[in-house]
């Protein structure tokens, strides 16, 4: 059972060094800082009612996103999860469209269709997940079909929980990528608990282990460590584009928030949460680049910067217009498949976006 | 133009939209080297390659996924379920992440489900379902249903080319009996209904498998009574003009359905005519349908539930006398 602090994979961290700049490891360090910084002002804005619905973050977790996204290039397509803000940073979207998504307002990427982190920018290569957890899997499964079929060097990532490896869409998408020895990343954001529910009431052997059941590589990574989720998407995507199949690589992180704002997470022990507060992924990386030479404190004040220049400008944007609820059931016009995201990592610059 | 069963232009349609664009890709169960259960996509891997028809895993959730996944990457997937029944286990996919993407994201997906559906052929409770109510209840799915061979043909042209997820219902019961005559190369069957017989005595509504039922029905016994009967073709769109119009010229109607009656298609065919189109009738809206019950295995049973050409008439001839 991977409740324990897993060991970092072979070829962790240490080998993301020779991967990564000084201004890519700032870069993943800016993701998690604006993702932990855009969902705190996203609480408060939802405890002063201007959230509606409910409210759902990423706590303690901005690592596993940060890091295998910034794998990713431009021609990747995504499929991200709700704990997994970063991985929309990365790509491109903005702050103030986040601010304005959570908010329902006509600026948001929905448009106010939809809410909190269900979306996905379709202009940046990004598909918005749906709430039946794993079914992304297989969306990302038959964006990477399609890849294989085209003779593309793609790839498709998507991320899904603990929880999701009970669905039988988990089964099914992991069977079909085996059989089919396709190019796609499935990222387990193992969090300790699926709502209230414990690791050893979800499953009896540790999911990373059914990746080889299914023909392929799994690893269990530290999910605390963007460095190591970064290495362990970029080894992902490699094996993927040279037609060695898919990988399922198993984060080990934790839910520090409740399931959703109204859970008070009681049923979680206080030792364990304290136990896993030392290992945040932000102060973990922020030690990093300290001793680099970085100025984590001017970093920081720059990104609560950007925070409240978009909350400022997504407060003044307008909700959506009534008179336009029905309107976008059907494409009335052309299909226009999914564009092109941000690729920030230094590795694609030298390649024109196509390592 | 060359005469065509219902099962050899469907065959055609998939052929031709193969031959003509590449991003075209037929996914399923069995489809391949075996040709289908139905034998609708016998051949094709000869000429197209295992790649562009695939047999799939047994995994129905799976193949919509995943040709939910080619789709907004700018395939055009063709689903086979092996029936329709099987739909069920890739309800999820279908209704939640197809259906819901375009008003949610502003994704299009151009993704055809075909459908295999209907009963008469001792089937029974898991390969004689007429599903199409389901996904007209779920915003965002077009569904269509032909009845003839030259519409078997156009209207799976049309959903292929539509941008957005289509169930096409093909009935298993029409694929060797009905035949007509079919333009060859590409062409679209628009979604709305069709006129199959005109008349002016009363109007019998049906789609799919009920049109040739109904056009039987009203075939003779009816003394001499001048009987419209309306093929709605798409269900969604339905074609809420031609229901109207019809309805105001005969002024009388009967509404058949082979799928369980409540909330069935026709319920909605009857809802509307009742909103809209009171003023117009001369009796009481009548609908014939398959009572709510699985439909059972032997002959007898199955006999009993299902509409056929009798009860048709029978309900034609209580509602001319009302």
């Amino acid at each position: 059972m991977a409740t324990h602090m897993a060991e970092p994979a072979a070829g962790g961290a240490d080998t993301a060094i020779e991967h990564l700049t000084i201004e890519d490891r700032i870069w993943l360090l800016r993701a998690m800082l604006l993702m932990r910084g855009l969902e705190e002002r996203a609480m408060s804005l939802y405890r002063q009612g201007r959230v509606p619905g409910s409210f759902y973050d990423g706590y303690g977790q901005e690592a596993v996103s940060a890091g295998a996204a910034f794998a990713m290039g431009p021609k990747d397509r995504l499929c991200i999860l709700h704990r997994d803000l970063a991985a929309h940073l990365i790509r491109g979207v903005t702050p103030a469209r986040i601010l304005s998504q959570y908010m329902g307002r006509a600026g948001g990427i929905t448009r106010g269709r939809d809410g909190n982190v269900h979306f996905g920018d379709r202009k940046l290569g990004c598909v918005g997940m749906v709430s039946m957890l794993p079914d992304m899997m297989l969306v990302a499964t038959g964006m990477a079909m399609a890849f294989k079929l085209r003779g593309e060097k793609r790839c498709a990532m998507t991320w899904f929980g603990d929880g999701s490896t009970s669905r039988g869409d988990f089964h099914e998408a992991m069977n079909w990528a085996g059989v089919q020895k396709l190019p796609v990343v499935f990222v387990l954001e193992n969090n300790q608990y699926a709502y209230s529910t414990p690791l050893d009431k979800q499953f009896a052997v540790d999911p990373v282990e059914r990746a080889a059941a299914y023909g392929f590589v799994g690893v269990t990574v530290d999910g605390n460590d963007v460095e190591a989720m970064f290495e362990a998407g970029r080894a992902a995507r490699e094996r993927a584009l040279a037609g060695d199949g898919p990988t399922l690589i198993e984060a080990v992180t934790m839910r520090m928030h409740g399931h959703a704002a109204h859970d008070d997470m009681k049923y979680v022990p206080k030792e364990q949460v304290e136990e896993w507060r030392k290992r945040d992924p932000i102060e973990r990386q922020e030690a990093r680049l300290r001793s680099a030479g970085v100025d984590i404190d001017a970093l920081r004040a720059s990104i609560k910067a950007e925070i409240d220049a978009a909350a400022e400008e997504a407060l003044a944007g307008p909700m959506p217009d009534p008179a336009t609820a029905v309107d976008g059931v059907f494409c009335e016009g052309e299909a226009e498949p999914l564009g092109d995201g941000h690729a920030p990592w230094s590795g694609f610059a030298s390649n024109g976006g196509d390592v | 133009m060359p005469t065509l069963t219902y099962l050899q232009a469907i065959s055609s349609a998939l052929r031709d939209e193969l031959r003509a664009d590449d991003r075209v890709l037929l996914m399923g169960e069995d489809i391949g080297v075996f040709g289908g259960a139905f034998k609708v996509t016998d051949g094709f891997v000869d000429e197209f390659g295992t790649d562009r028809v695939m047999d799939t895993p047994l995994a129905e959730s799976g193949i919509i996924g995943t040709a939910i996944g080619a789709a907004v990457v700018g395939m055009r997937p063709v689903c086979e379920m092996q029936f329709s029944d099987f739909i069920s286990c890739g309800f999820d996919q279908l209704v939640n992440v197809a259906g819901k993407m375009h008003y949610r994201q502003g994704l299009a997906v151009p993704l055809v489900v075909r459908l295999p559906s209907g009963g008469g052929f001792s089937g029974g409770p898991f390969h004689s379902q007429n599903p199409e109510a389901w996904f007209m209840h779920s915003p965002g799915i077009k569904v269509v249903a032909p009845s003839t061979a030259e519409d078997a043909k156009g209207l799976l042209h049309a959903a292929i080319h539509d941008p957005n997820p289509v169930c096409y219902m093909e009935h298993k019961h029409l694929y060797r009996r009905v035949k007509g005559e079919v333009p060859s190369g590409v062409f679209e069957t628009p979604f709305t209904a069709r006129v199959a017989q005109p008349g002016s005595d009363l109007v019998v509504i049906a789609y799919g498998a009920m049109v040739p039922v109904a056009l039987e029905a009203v075939s003779d016994g009816l003394d001499g009574a001048s009987v419209e009967v309306l093929d709605l073709r798409s269900l969604v769109p339905l074609d809420e003009e031609a229901i109207l119009d019809s309805v105001e010229r005969c002024s009388k109607v009967v509404i058949v359905d082979e799928a369980n009656a409540t909330c069935a298609a026709g319920a909605q065919v009857a809802a509307l005519i009742a909103e809209k189109g009171f003023e117009s009738l001369d009796g009481p809206v009548v609908r014939v349908a398959t009572p709510d019950v699985p439909i059972p295995f032997s002959p007898p049973l199955e006999q009993a539930v299902l509409p056929g050409v009798d009860r048709v008439r029978e309900a034609c001839r209580e509602l001319l006398a009302y």
